[in-house]
């Protein structure tokens, strides 16, 4: 979060000899705004180790299929709260991993399902391997997988690597396409927050006057209403037969229409602070529509703002995302989000007897603390002729 | 000051009337009306419901009326403290709502302090011992409180609370007290499991104040009033109390505004992970059963507890800081 006071960012390991203090100067004076602020960035340690696991997390919303291993959606009750099995990366002091293969029975006394490895068994885990087929990218037929077992169908043969749910469906797949829709929500929902808000708050901040005043009561009466129970509300409003598209949309559409006051209000901190900048005075003079004075002349110097704020805007979306889809408001199965999977994870006995179902909670925790880090590192750069 | 707060109010009571027509929106857009939806809960468990009876009860509630004479009709009531009929418990709403609306105010409000009591030593911690271990800890303390929804947190610490210490720690009474009448006994029992909630509802708002704060006051410790009065000799906790502090709370109490709603909204739903008897839960199954009256005046006491409590904050901010006068008006 440091932030240098003075305006030289030297690049990495500089001398400050005075020739070579001059030569980094000239490189500023010279370097554009984007240059400077990725410079400012690189010295943000945390937001750069943010960006990476936001970039892996982007990658995991693209390879869902490659990465999961079994089918999302197989369900088999033989296998039903299965608890991960241990990975052992070693057979014989050679890299080759295995996992024991499992049996399950049942419980004498409790009538419970228990799973005892069977060191007999050993499953090698294979990569590379064919699998259920999907569509790469949406586009190319693909089998392949990352990793699997041979022989997938044999009941003693799977790798359960975060374990099963109820139905006996692996964690770990699920985990993979839960977070291609949690991620694609948050972008979705903030790239309609976004257009509102720059909509809006550009209005609001260029026009000023009533327009002004009306679209900043506006905001601040949306700001002071409890968002979750307006939420609920719209989402139950929801029909109980939409189909899974349909209600991916709406509730898109429903996080991004109380979530655009933020964004809003940056725009027109921006406009506000912009409009008697002496280049957008002189280029209002020179005789520029008020088109091109916008978009040519303002809205490029305060982009990085804008992305910013965005991207401190997304933690936001995907919690909402999550909580409603907790509270069986928001997606619904046979939709796999993380809020989806989590919601096996609300009756306090079921997760005391298999923890396992509460690790979607790792990943919102995650990446929420990533965008959160990132968002700030990018405010912070944003501005690199600040301080 | 007056006509500031009168400003300030008049902006609430618009809120409030927004609040109405939204929330009474919200009831109005499931296609198909309670009626429907009680026929499908009695098919559902075998019964019919004929066409004279659905249609004696569209009449009893006024259904078939047209929607902003329904919402007139409700808000009539509204005014007169009578918030209409559950459909689903057929008995009155504010019968209904009765002691869970206390109970979410008191949550909120235990919430709130919390945050306060909690956020103000420690911003100030943070900001005179800046770069020490405790400061390190309460920024990563912070991300971590904001990162962690709140419902997951009281997942998980009900999972831990059963695991390691087998107890429920959910809840705001012990069950022989559940629904027993107000007493003294009773009152230190909810007093006994309110930290819980209230920590966890407060954890997000009090890492957002740490960082205002600390952040605050880091900017005031540096002007040169601190160096003379340092100067002078006052002592280091006069020094810091005195006056920085003073000038760092302003921004703190204009928070409150935000913060509230973010309780309110977090109230609603880890009280269904704790299972608290406040409105939270309450909403969910009326939303679920599209019973309008009660989740409309559900979604509108929220509300308007919400602005009430900003109002105030803001009173409260001019009370504090008097220059906000001369800059609004």
């Amino acid at each position: 979060m440091a932030t240098t006071p003075d305006l030289i960012v030297e690049p990495a390991g500089a001398p400050p000899e005075p020739g070579a203090r001059s030569a980094t100067e000239s490189r500023i004076f010279v370097a554009s705004q984007w240059q400077l602020m990725w410079w400012r960035f690189r010295k943000h340690k945390v937001a750069l180790a943010s960006a990476v696991v936001v970039i892996g997390f982007y990658t995991i919303v693209l390879g869902a299929d490659f990465l999961a291993y079994a089918d999302p959606d197989a369900s088999e009750a033989q296998r039903s709260l299965m608890p991960p099995q241990r990975v052992h990366f070693f057979d014989g002091g050679r890299f080759a991993p295995y996992v024991h293969g499992v049996k399950g029975v049942r419980d004498p006394n409790t009538f419970r399902r228990v799973y005892r490895p069977d060191p007999s068994q050993k499953v090698p885990i294979r990569f590379f391997v064919e699998g259920f087929p999907y569509h790469f990218l949406g586009v190319f037929p693909a089998t392949r997988h990352l990793i699997g077992v041979d022989g997938g169908g044999d009941a003693g043969k799977t790798i359960f690597l975060l374990g099963t749910d109820v139905q006996g469906r692996d964690l770990w797949s699920r985990l993979m396409y839960g977070t291609r829709i949690s991620l694609t929500i948050g972008l979705f929902g903030v790239t309609l927050s976004l257009v509102l808000g720059v909509v809006l708050g550009g209005l609001s901040g260029f026009y000023g006057g009533v327009t002004d005043t009306v679209i900043q009561r506006t905001i601040e009466i949306l700001r002071s209403i409890p968002t979750i129970p307006l939420w609920m509300g719209l989402a139950a409003a929801m029909p109980r037969e939409w189909s899974i598209l349909q209600v991916y949309f709406a509730i898109t559409l429903i996080i991004s229409l109380l979530g655009w006051t933020e964004l809003a209000r940056v725009v027109r901190g921006r406009f506000l602070a912009m409009r008697e900048e002496d280049f957008v005075v002189s280029a209002r003079l020179v005789g520029c529509t008020r088109t091109r004075t916008i978009f040519v002349h303002m809205v490029p110097s305060f982009m990085s703002h804008i992305i910013a704020a965005t991207t401190l805007a997304l933690p936001a979306m995907i919690i909402s995302e999550t909580a409603l889809s907790f509270l069986g408001l928001g997606l619904r199965p046979p939709a796999i989000s993380w809020g989806v999977l989590l919601q096996q994870a609300q009756n306090v006995q079921t997760v005391a007897i298999s923890p396992w179902l509460m690790l979607p909670a790792v990943p919102v925790i995650v990446v929420v603390m990533a965008f959160n880090f990132l968002g700030d590192g990018l405010r912070d750069a944003a501005d690199p002729y600040g301080h | 000051m007056l006509a500031y707060i009168g400003r300030r109010a008049l902006l609430a009571v618009f809120t409030v009337w927004a609040i109405s027509v939204l929330s009474f929106a919200i009831i109005q857009l499931p296609p198909g009306d309670y009626v429907t939806s009680y026929i499908a809960q009695m098919a559902s468990s075998g019964s019919v419901v004929s066409e004279e009876e659905a249609q004696n009860l569209r009449i009893q509630y006024g259904l078939g009326q047209p929607i902003y004479m329904q919402y007139l009709k409700w808000m009539k009531l509204v005014v007169r403290g009578n918030f209409g009929e559950s459909m689903e418990w057929r008995r009155p709403v504010s019968e209904v709502i009765g002691e869970r609306l206390w109970l979410t105010v008191v949550v909120s409000v235990a919430a709130l302090i919390l945050t306060w009591v909690l956020a103000l030593p420690i911003g100030i911690y943070s900001a005179v011992r800046q770069y020490s271990p405790g400061d390190y800890l309460a920024t990563f303390v912070g991300f971590i409180g904001l990162a962690v929804p709140n419902f997951l947190l009281a997942l998980v610490l009900l999972y831990f609370g059963f695991v390691l210490f087998n107890a429920h720690i959910g809840g705001l009474f012990s069950p022989e007290l559940q629904d027993a009448p107000w007493s003294g006994a009773r009152v230190w029992d909810l007093a006994k499991h309110l930290p819980i909630p209230a920590l966890i509802l407060g954890l997000a708002g009090t890492a957002q104040q740490v960082r205002i704060m600390r952040a605050n006051l880091l900017d005031e410790l540096r002007k040169p009033y601190v160096v003379t009065a340092r100067a002078k000799g006052l002592s280091e906790l006069r020094v810091i109390l005195k006056y920085p502090v003073r000038m760092a709370l302003n921004p703190f109490a204009s928070t409150i505004g935000y913060t509230l709603p973010y309780i309110v909204s977090g109230s609603v739903i880890v009280s269904l992970v704790l299972g608290l008897p406040t409105v939270g839960p309450l909403l969910l199954k009326a939303l679920i059963a599209q019973d309008m009256f009660l989740a409309g005046t559900i979604v509108l006491l929220l509300g308007v507890m919400t602005v009430i409590g900003t109002l105030l904050s803001d009173v409260l901010l001019v009370w504090i800081d008097p220059r906000i006068r001369l800059e609004e008006t």
